[in-house]
């Protein structure tokens, strides 16, 4: 059902946010993880968003790939496409594509082939076993690779790179699907210095013609990377929005973040 | 094609070339040389050799689901078992009037428990061409439904494998039964003729040996070329982060299943290949311990590798057909303490110990 609204191109930004959640709330035994949560990302917006522990960021992120049903609320991939319809497979080929908290790559297999099983094209079972790489295709992996800068581990497996190396290695997969929104959950978690460098900006390169939302708890990075607005999140709810500077002077985020 | 496969994979050329061997030099042997002569095969030792063959194609297929896509099934061997009936009816109704009760229709099974008409299930047996479509449909369609049923609910890890071993086991039950029409206790056996020649022959023998080895080979290079192709990198990245495959956009729950479908329909291949050289299929087959065995013939060859599992069976029925001949009653603790060795020392299996060996070479 829900393939046929899903070709490339048709999410409908004509109002500006790319990305409506309204109202949602997810419970697990009680505990309330999202508090009648309401946020909106502007099409080729790059937002951040911070909040400390049990803030619910994660949580959120399931909700938009459809990894966690909401109890109540909306969830539209633009004007049309209601996410609260949609599997995990199906929200991720409509172009939300996800990078885990932990680097979550295949280890056994080559870092070429990495990108070669994200790569945008029929997913099915049967065209999956008889895909061939063409020309297209192949300078589509080149170019990511370059991105990424892994150009010369493209045929080590993906198990051996280091710690940063898989986390680009993850960015570059989800460049190679094609997204219009990026959930990046914690990109520079365990990096030394020069790569969260690299990574802020890979981050700052990427915007613009997708919308890409970080999740970090680095402040010096989200300082680094946060040009617009950063969202701050307090128990499963927005608790303000604003830019850097305005959020860091904010008393009640203060209170419930920085302050401690 | 066996050239181009030495050039891309010598293991695989050289295991596939022995198989070719064996299963042309053994029946050529037993037919053409003389009882005396010391490069002769007895019937028994071909049907035997035969018989490993059917043996490796279904640890060869369980490598799939497991050492490939990490579903432990625990009930592969049920998939082997219906195969084997499929064969067995279409054998059963060869017998025609030669049976004890001399019933052109009816198996002398049913003629004993008064029965009057073949029952629905048995029709279109009397074909060979109708047999042998069963012998895919068959397990292929239970495999579909239960895995249908397993992976869109996302049952993994332990709990399908005990789901697996359920099902084995409730097939044992249910073919125990004589109602179920299958020969209850006693399966299916004193078979006559396959495709119209004495299966007792020495030709036929020879032949089905030959039908096990090729069957072998050609489903070794049918799942090498799979496992091989884009599919197959799909099939390992499930084993080692579902979760990542599915937020790549692909249906894990559909790769799971094609992936075991292939298997049954491999497994139903091997069992309809078994019954004719071991002569009888009974409920026994589903016993959940025989689908154990397989798991421990390809643990111990060594998991996603295809050669792994091919020389793991070959081994383990082998060291099973001298230590059940010396004595019996230890054979199952040689067997559960090999397998505990196996997992010790031997994490990767035979096959995996040898690659390191070979790379420690080399480096």
């Amino acid at each position: 059902m829900s393939e046929l609204a899903l070709k490339a191109g048709e999410v409908d930004t004509s109002h500006g946010p790319i990305l409506y959640m309204e109202g949602v709330s997810v419970s697990f035994d009680g505990f309330k993880a999202l508090n009648n949560l309401s946020l909106y990302i502007d099409a080729g917006e790059l937002r951040c968003l911070i909040g400390p522990n049990g803030a619910g960021k994660t949580t959120l992120m399931d909700v938009i790939t459809g990894k966690t049903r909401p109890d109540t609320g909306s969830v539209f991939f633009g004007q049309t496409i209601d996410l609260l319809q949609m599997d995990e497979p199906a929200i991720a080929q409509a172009g939300i594509c996800r990078k885990f908290q932990k680097p979550s790559v295949f280890d056994m297999l080559s870092v070429f082939e990495n990108l070669e099983l994200a790569l945008a094209t029929h997913k099915g079972v049967w065209p999956t076993l008889f895909a061939k790489l063409n020309s297209v295709h192949h300078e589509r992996i080149e170019q990511v690779l370059e991105t990424i800068g892994l150009t010369e581990h493209r045929s080590h497996l993906a198990g051996i790179l280091s710690h940063g190396q898989k986390q680009w290695l993850e960015i570059g997969m989800l460049l190679m699907q094609e997204p219009k929104v990026m959930l990046v959950d914690e990109p520079v978690a365990g990096m030394t210095h020069q790569e969260v460098e690299r990574t802020a900006q890979l981050l700052l390169s990427l915007q613009g013609e997708r919308s890409i939302i970080v999740v970090e708890h680095d402040m010096e990075f989200v300082r680094s990377i946060a040009q617009h607005r950063v969202t701050v999140l307090h128990e499963g709810s927005v608790l303000t929005e604003g830019t850097m500077d305005e959020v860091q002077n904010d008393p009640r985020v203060i209170q419930v973040y920085l302050g401690d | 094609m066996l050239l181009n496969l030495y050039k891309q994979d010598k293991a695989a050329a050289f295991l596939m070339g022995s198989i070719g061997f064996i299963a042309l030099f053994v029946p050529l042997c037993n037919l053409i040389l003389p009882a005396e002569s010391a490069l002769h095969f007895s019937a028994y030792s071909v049907s035997l050799i035969g018989k490993y063959l059917t043996f490796a194609l279904l640890g060869l297929s369980l490598d799939l689901v497991w050492g490939y896509c990490g579903i432990l099934a625990l009930g592969h061997g049920a998939f082997f078992a219906l195969g084997g009936y499929a064969m067995g009816m279409y054998l059963m109704r060869q017998i025609g009037n030669r049976g004890v009760y001399s019933n052109p229709l009816l198996p002398d099974f049913m003629v004993f428990l008064n029965w009057q008409e073949l029952p629905w299930y048995w029709y279109g047996f009397d074909q060979f061409w109708f047999a042998a479509l069963m012998v895919l449909l068959v397990p292929g369609l239970l495999a579909f439904v239960f895995g249908w049923l397993a992976f869109r609910s996302r049952v993994t890890g332990v709990y399908l494998s005990i789901i697996t071993q359920a099902l084995t086991y409730a097939l044992l039950l249910a073919f125990f039964r004589n109602e179920m029409g299958f020969g209850g206790n006693n399966g299916l056996t004193d078979f006559k003729e396959i495709l119209g020649f004495n299966i007792q022959s020495e030709a036929v023998r020879a032949f089905l040996l030959m039908a096990s080895g090729m069957a072998l080979v050609v489903a070794f290079l049918v799942s090498r070329w799979v496992m091989n192709s884009k599919l197959g990198r799909v099939v390992t990245a499930i084993r080692d982060q579902e979760m990542r495959v599915r937020f790549l956009g692909y249906r894990v729950e559909l790769f799971k299943l094609w992936i075991f479908v292939f298997a049954a329909m491999l497994a139903g291949i091997a069992g309809a290949l078994y019954v004719p050289q071991v002569g009888i299929i009974n409920p026994s087959e589903f016993s959940p311990l025989n689908s154990l065995e397989i798991v421990i013939w390809v643990a111990i060859g060594g998991r996603g590798t295809l050669y792994g599992a091919i020389v793991g069976a070959v081994l383990v029925n082998y060291a099973k057909t001298l230590l059940t001949g010396w004595a019996p009653e230890i054979w199952l603790f040689f067997l559960g303490a090999t397998f505990i060795l196996a997992t010790v020392f031997l994490p990767d299996g035979l096959f995996g110990f040898w690659q390191r060996r070979l790379k420690g070479q080399k480096s």
